[in-house]
């Protein structure tokens, strides 16, 4: 049904804009698309006022193509840089008040059940250090808690970019900004662990120079949120401007924070496991016949 | 009643089965939902002009409770209310009976009007309901529903909000909902309670309306207290909300999205923004207007007037106020002073047109209020001036949880009528076209 909007009327289509007409032609609505197809369709988000070298904005893309089904996703997010951008794609996009997405995402995730049943209407938040980890955080942890059915997507950049550069609290430990004029005294927030305390169904952590991995996470936590639970992705995405990274050296930054302390990680729970691979068939969680059972996490 | 009986329904511990809490219990053989899917659709006209009603005596949060019932509701979301009614936790009976389909209990207010932002979005019928300073720690995302073109009913049953810290009933806050772009409604009683939250639902969903509307009364009075209150069969219900019916589309991937919600960056400081965004709330005040016509239609009015014809004052209040003024009448009669009343029962749309026309031969108005600040005497005097001569007496006031005795109000009506001293209206609350200070000089001075 939904995806009648995105299809002409009859008789119109010589009338629409290119821009239109590319997305309805070759557009990724309805379709099986993949990171490694970019350059050959129509992405859902392509113009957006964002700075030169950004790589949040690689990851927000990377990010969309991901999406399993974007024709009946429903993006959220707040104040940020990261909206700017999202706020352009060809999806809904809800940006409500400062920090309240979680909580938006929870009555829209829940309302879109009740009215849609078992259809799915994939719910995913995308929101900045700031709007996760400070403003928006006791809602964050909450809407986990409750093991509410949508993606949280955290863009980490480890600054409020879109301020002006002031200090998070996902800023590293003695980093110098804007309201840290001494240097951050305090370490940087491990949401990662929070979030597995809190009960998320799948927590990993990405850097946007493997696009591959960023497809597969995105992939994973936004069917696991269909009927498991809460599901966490958090992201380095470099602020280019405020850490004064040369626009040629952004992947050459992610690469090193990769190896400093966005270490790939994936958390998966065993409920989250069975479910993709019976639902999914996804075979990455069959026991290998090689290794017994008991080597699994959690399955001791 | 038999033993078993009551031991089966008496499960709070003032044992009241009318106030219990808990869900009924699940008896295999008994569908827990089996009456609140019997229920019939009925159109709002039936439900408001034609169905025979039948009297109850019950508290203000169980009238609201009463009205959910029959009002199709999808979502409710509940916070133990900072301070506590009893009335969404009696929505969570709702809940576990069937007749409101999803409902949580929120981390906090913030967290809960962000909810229920996000339920009206996904195009499902919401109500949530706070008070005082749960209501001023949801603003943020109150003030946006109307911009956001969200119905939704809340209810808030006004608390004290300053310090020193209190919770009993003062309704300051709604100074400030009044001008937010909502609705607003004020409720005198149980009944009020109970009739406008049902009219607020039709209300807020008719698609040149698209707005959510607030239900308040003051805490304790209402909430608390039990009155009469004539309600419908609970086998009927108002028809569930069509989401594709209001002014701007729902968020559900059915429809494409409202360039509202695709453009954030509408703030953006250049002549387009300024002009988008004041278009924007220039048609949310449209909208408010619009909503007077289903207002009539449905509530029988913005306001209701007793007496007002010859009389020699008029007391104009809402709310709790209202329910004072009207024994204060009385007893201005028993006095020989023939005193009518108005009771506004609308806040937003303000019923402006018709208390020009009521008020234009008025020598005297009394507006009695529980606030400080007065914001219903503001109302008032801004909406007749120019079109009464009469001497408007912002008073008497009671606020920080103090009831209204009604001879404070009898003693108004007689300083403005007589020149009996008053001590309890400052001088700076005395308004209107002629007023001379040798002639208010019995008023206080300062307060």
């Amino acid at each position: 049904m939904s995806l009648d909007y995105v299809k002409f009327s009859n008789g119109f289509e010589k009338f629409m804009p290119k821009e239109y007409r590319d997305m309805v032609e070759h557009g990724p609505f309805g379709k099986k698309i993949s990171v490694s197809q970019m350059g050959s369709f129509k992405e859902v988000l392509e113009e957006h006022p964002m700075c030169a070298g950004c790589a949040m904005t690689l990851f927000i893309r990377l990010a969309m193509i991901a999406f399993p089904n974007p024709e009946d996703t429903i993006t959220v997010g707040t104040a940020g840089c990261g909206r700017l951008a999202i706020s352009q794609a060809a999806i809904p996009f809800v940006y409500g008040n400062y920090g309240d997405q979680n909580g938006v995402a929870s009555g829209l995730s829940r309302g879109l059940r009740l009215r849609f049943g078992d259809k799915p209407k994939d719910v995913v938040v995308m929101a900045g250090d700031g709007g996760t980890a400070d403003i928006g955080f006791q809602q964050v942890l909450h809407s986990w808690f409750r093991k509410e059915r949508f993606t949280t997507i955290m863009l980490d950049n480890e600054v409020y970019g879109n301020t002006g550069g002031q200090e998070s609290g996902m800023t590293n430990r003695g980093a110098v900004l804007k309201m840290a004029p001494l240097g951050k005294k305090f370490e940087k927030m491990d949401m990662v662990q929070m979030a597995k305390v809190a009960g998320c169904a799948y927590v990993a952590t990405v850097v946007p120079n493997n696009p591959r991995r960023v497809e597969s996470v995105i992939k994973k936590a936004v069917l696991i949120a269909r009927e498991v639970g809460s599901t966490y992705i958090q992201a380095y995405t470099s602020c280019n401007i405020e850490y004064a990274i040369p626009t040629d050296k952004v992947m050459e930054d992610a690469k090193t924070v990769e190896n400093d302390r966005y270490a790939f990680s994936e958390y998966i729970s065993d409920e989250a496991k069975q479910y993709l691979t019976e639902r999914y068939g996804y075979k990455e969680f069959l026991p290998k016949p090689a290794a017994p059972a008991a080597a699994i996490p959690g399955k001791a | 009643m038999s033993e078993a009986l009551e031991s089966e329904q008496k499960t709070n511990p003032q044992g009241d089965p009318i106030t219990s809490v808990a869900a009924p219990k699940a008896d295999a053989k008994k569908d827990p939902h089996a009456e609140a899917k019997r229920q019939k659709i009925v159109t709002p006209e039936y439900m408001f002009h034609e169905a025979p009603r039948t009297k109850e005596f019950i508290t203000g949060s169980e009238a609201a409770k009463e009205a959910v019932r029959r009002s199709s509701v999808d979502l409710a979301i509940a916070y133990p209310i900072t301070p506590q009614s009893e009335t969404m936790q009696l929505i969570g009976v709702l809940y576990g009976e069937g007749y409101v389909k999803e409902y949580y209990r929120g981390e906090e207010e913030v967290g809960v009007m962000a909810a229920i932002a996000g339920g009206s979005r996904a195009g499902v019928r919401c109500f949530t309901a706070t008070a005082g300073p749960g209501t001023l720690r949801g603003l943020e995302g109150i003030a946006s529903w109307p911009g956001h073109r969200l119905p939704v009913v809340a209810m808030f049953t006004c608390r004290v909000v300053n310090a020193p810290l209190a919770i009993q009933p003062d309704n300051i806050e709604v100074s400030y909902l009044i001008n937010s772009g909502m609705i607003v409604f004020h409720a005198e009683n149980q009944q009020d309670m109970f009739d406008f939250i049902m009219a607020g639902f039709t209300i807020s969903e008719k698609n040149d309306v698209t707005l959510p509307v607030g239900v308040c009364c003051d805490g304790f009075f209402v909430t608390h207290a039990r009155g009469y209150v004539r309600m419908q069969d609970r086998g009927l219900r108002l028809p569930p909300r069509e989401a594709w019916r209001g002014a701007v589309p729902v968020l559900d991937a059915e429809n494409p999205p409202a360039r509202l919600s695709r453009d954030a960056p509408v703030q953006k400081s250049n002549f387009m923004a300024y002009n988008i965004h004041a278009v924007w709330q220039q048609e949310v005040w449209a909208a408010v207007e619009r909503s007077r016509k289903y207002i009539n239609k449905y509530m029988g009015g913005l306001l209701t007037a007793e007496n007002v014809e010859g009389a020699d004052a008029l007391i104009i209040a809402s709310g709790s106020a209202a329910a004072q003024s009207r024994e204060a009448v009385r007893l201005c009669k028993e006095k020989g002073l023939n005193v009518g009343l108005i009771k506004v029962r609308s806040l937003r749309p303000f019923p402006t047109k018709e208390l020009r026309e009521l008020c234009g031969k008025a020598k005297l108005i009394v507006v009695p209020e529980f606030n400080y600040v007065g914001w219903l005497a503001k109302e008032v005097a801004t909406a007749i001036y120019g079109f009464s001569k009469a001497k408007i007496i912002g008073g008497p006031r009671v606020y920080g949880g103090q009831s209204m005795p009604v001879e404070l109000i009898v003693d108004e009506v007689e300083s403005g009528l007589t020149g009996k001293k008053s001590t309890n209206v400052a001088m700076s609350q005395i308004m209107g076209g002629t007023v001379n200070p040798d002639e208010v000089a019995h008023f206080m001075r300062s307060i």
